[in-house]
């Protein structure tokens, strides 16, 4: 066990100073890093959010809305073709929780006819690794007693949610862009959620606003029929109208026409400016050739009429027309801050998500505190290094000395590993390294032992030597892979700074584990070769 | 240079002679935690109740708790615990989960931060509603049982089946006494804790996985002996080695407790809890079931291992 081939030694060593030299970056900070040569590495190790602040923002997309979405779009569907062919219906109705569409068809007679003409309603999905072999995206049975019912299925409603979840997701990313913060994660969990994590960011409250808005822009006339379309707080809504709140929750209700005349899907550009006449911030927009056709069309009918423009089910304001407006663009304006126009402006430009999204776990952490949790961990680290080191050289003299060289290099090896590996160093993985320092001369420890107890049944220094670490090996193998296990599954379970800890804690037994084996018995043999000891001051 | 020698080579401490006490006290104790489990049970944070938890700093001064309870208490969002956190100036406000779902969540965060205002400064927010706390529960129960289920293979495969009841019934013993200080405590048990469990796990396990290594070893060496002799004697021999890993361990642990701040002191404070009471469930518990359950002498473990021993002597 003390004989080392000289290419194990270089092995040996090449990993250390390799893994030093990894390490190294996180020893600069990182204005000095742009000037360092390009050869040394410059990744440093990166810091969870609980470490530098910021934002983590779990959301669940409502499966609900974007069903009943879908529902309504099929009835209107099966209505049309029903209508088309002249076939009798009577109760076209949606179930939500049944996620189907129900009709019953008058005449017998024309069963066959609408049930063909229905099925055509039911697309086939593409098939994909994921969701198995194609389907389609409904189910549509018929009853003896003419009821015809299109249920979407398992897959189609899958393969929904994921196209709807991966347009949330580069609409929600367009939208923490805007914040200008450095590398912030935006990524699908599970079946229905994203997941936002923004660090740095400092304005977490506006951050949620802009992100959690649907962004659904809606311009619709005003019903004028109704007195002044406002102020209609206990009077009758019309048919073919609708009751919608004030964007500023103080002025009463307005009184719109229920067709959307022009929508955001429209937009081409949306971008926050200044008013020409009264200079206040306003969002001016441009619309594609078919909104700004419809745009222009409107207004020219409706001119001294005043037009609601609808964000999210809100009225943002209800300009009045003064002229039509042909050249598809035109302006919002609703005693905006610049702010505000600001990120309405990016908002409309994000476009609308599909569906809306709820906070289902926020966990925010300040700059302050993350500063003060670095500094305490920092501290705590040293201390306890310093500490472990102290206690190690005490007991075990000169061989103390390895294996606190044989610590300090576990350290650089767990730090380089972590710049190299790009993993996240939280408040707990800093735990996990200050704990892994504790456990990490436990395979010296295991080994030192062993020499002791071989000394002492009167074996020369070598062979001790060399029998405390043939035997040992087994021990810390055992021991060791089963707290690796622990920590596997932390790492499968857990998320955040909790999946932090287990990641250091496991790169922390695989390098302790491999320095004992290498580096400290190199050092060890290097010693027995130059001095060929007749005491080994253990 | 030489080292110091904390524990005199060659002791002969016999331990297995206080088996019974040590299964006593660990019975009571167990039986203990599991009373104060059913009856006040742990004091559970936002992770598994749901809620919202928020951390702020007071810009000017020490916190003036009373005023804060009085004027957080009136503003309907029920049960708000107002705590002191590490620092005068800094207090944990915790807020009962709102019902009616999700979006109600949110609202607390606001009304907080309309009723306190730019006064404080907000180190940390927290919000677990209602689906993620049921998922934490699951993950963190499937974690622990997953995580001892996988020792007990482990084990069982590595040696035998008496040695993986063993390390196992010093796991459980380990886990529920952690729950039991918890709930005597009521300290805090939050998602970091279940962590500091599992590392927990790790470590008691990692110290019976040595003591029966030995075992194992002297079972091959000295086919005569009396097995209670026998598990003396490996203890014995571990001892200097368990003390010194617990020694160092429990330093690195305590300069985390003292210096690494508030946030992971419950998460520590578990985990020098677990290595005190894994040290000792390895001597008192690990190896008195082993004892009892008997070993199959005839087999002495896999084959390789006895080849070695003579193959160095030869040499």
């Amino acid at each position: 066990m003390l004989h080392f081939a000289n290419w194990k030694i270089a092995l040996i060593t090449l990993l250390v100073v390799g893994g030093a030299f990894f390490a190294l970056p996180n020893l600069i900070n990182s204005k000095s890093l742009e000037v360092v040569p390009d050869w040394i590495p410059h990744q440093q190790i990166n810091l969870g959010l609980d470490l530098q602040g910021g934002a983590h923002l779990l959301y669940r997309m409502d499966e609900n809305e974007l069903i009943e979405d879908w529902l309504k779009t099929i009835r209107g569907d099966a209505r049309d073709a029903l209508r088309k062919e002249r076939i009798g219906y009577r109760g076209l109705a949606l179930s939500i929780p049944k996620r189907q569409v129900q009709v019953r068809i008058r005449d017998a007679a024309q069963l066959d006819q609408a049930y063909s003409q229905l099925r055509e309603l039911s697309l086939p999905l593409s098939a994909s690794v994921f969701t198995g072999p194609a389907g389609n995206t409904l189910d549509v049975e018929r009853q003896d007693d003419g009821v015809i019912t299109l249920t979407i299925t398992e897959q189609g409603l899958q393969q929904r949610i994921s196209s709807a979840i991966e347009a949330s997701i580069e609409t929600v990313r367009r939208r923490v862009d805007a914040f200008g913060t450095t590398e912030p994660t935006i990524q699908r969990q599970g079946r229905e959620r994203i997941l936002v994590q923004v660090p740095g960011i400092r304005d977490v409250t506006r951050l949620k606003e802009m992100v959690g808005k649907t962004g659904k822009l809606e311009f619709k006339l005003v019903d004028t029929a109704v007195r002044g379309g406002q102020g209609a707080e206990s009077g009758r809504v019309p048919p073919g109208s609708e009751k919608i709140p004030s964007g500023d929750g103080f002025a009463a209700d307005y009184i719109v026409k229920s067709r959307a005349m022009v929508t955001g899907e429209n937009l081409v550009d949306a971008q926050p400016g200044f008013d020409q006449r009264t200079n206040e911030p306003v969002v001016t927009f441009r619309f594609d050739t078919q909104g700004g056709t419809r745009f222009g069309r409107v207004t020219q009918s409706n001119v001294g009429k005043p037009f609601a423009i609808i964000l999210d089910n809100k009225v943002i304001s209800a300009p009045v027309i003064r002229e039509p407006i042909l050249g598809g663009t035109g302006q919002i304006s609703g005693s905006f801050t610049v702010q505000e126009a600001n990120d309405l402006a990016v908002l409309l430009r994000s476009g609308a998500l599909p569906a809306q999204l709820t906070i289902i776990e926020e966990r925010t952490v300040g700059a302050s505190l993350g500063a003060d949790s670095i500094a305490a961990g920092q501290v705590a680290a040293l201390i306890g290094i310093a500490l472990v080191l102290a206690f190690i050289l005490v007991s075990y003299g000169l061989f103390g000395i390895f294996a606190n060289i044989a610590l300090a290099v576990n350290i650089a090896l767990i730090v380089g590993a972590l710049s190299l590996l790009q993993a996240t160093l939280t408040l707990p993985g800093i735990a996990g390294i200050v704990l892994t320092m504790g456990m990490a001369v436990d395979a010296n420890v295991l080994i030192f032992e062993r020499i002791r107890e071989e000394l002492r049944t009167g074996k020369s220094p070598i062979a001790s030597i060399d029998a405390g670490y043939s035997r040992a090996i087994g021990t810390i193998l055992d021991a060791n892979i089963t707290t690796f296990i622990a920590a596997a599954i932390l790492f499968w379970l857990g998320s955040g700074p909790i999946r932090g800890f287990a990641v250091t804690l496991s790169i922390g037994i695989i390098t302790s584990v491999f320095t004992a084996f290498t580096f400290t018995r190199l050092l060890v043999s290097q010693w027995v070769k130059y001095r060929r000891p007749s005491k080994v001051p253990i | 240079m030489q080292g110091l020698r904390f524990i005199p080579s060659g002791t002969r401490i016999p331990f297995t002679r206080f088996r019974m006490a040590g299964i006593v006290i660990s019975s009571i104790l167990i039986l203990a935690s599991l009373f104060l489990f059913f009856t006040v049970n742990l004091n559970y944070g936002i992770d598994f109740r749901g809620g919202t938890l928020i951390e702020i700093r007071t810009k000017d001064g020490p916190a003036d708790l009373g005023d804060l309870r009085s004027r957080l208490g009136g503003i309907g969002l029920g049960d708000v615990q107002i705590q002191e956190f590490g620092d005068p100036s800094e207090v944990l406000i915790r807020i009962e989960q709102q019902t009616g779902g999700e979006q109600n969540q949110q609202r607390s965060i606001q009304l907080v931060k309309e009723t306190l205002g730019d006064a404080v400064d907000y180190r940390r927010v927290e919000v677990v509603g209602p689906t993620v706390s049921g998922e934490l529960i699951r993950d963190g129960t499937i974690a622990v049982v997953a995580a001892i289920f996988a020792v007990l293979l482990y084990i069982w495969f590595r040696f035998e089946w008496q040695f993986s009841i063993g390390a196992v019934a010093a796991l459980v013993h380990d886990v529920i006494l952690t729950i039991g200080i918890f709930c005597l405590l009521q300290l805090e048990f939050n998602l970091s804790i279940i962590a500091a469990i599992l590392t927990i796990v790790g470590y008691s396990l990692n110290d019976t996985v040595v003591v029966f290594d030995r075992i194992r070893e002297n079972l091959r060496k000295f086919k005569k002996m009396e097995l209670s002799d026998l598990v003396d004697l490996s203890l014995n021999e571990t001892l200097s080695r368990t003390i010194l890993t617990s020694v160092t361990t429990l330093l690195a642990l305590g300069s985390l407790y003292i210096f690494g701040g508030q946030v992971i002191r419950g998460f520590t404070f578990a985990m020098i809890w677990g290595v005190v009471v894994g040290t000792y469930s390895s001597v008192f518990i690990a190896s008195p079931v082993l004892m009892m359950l008997g070993v199959n002498r005839d087999r002495g473990g896999s084959p390789a291992p006895k080849l070695k021993e003579p193959a160095l002597r030869r040499t």
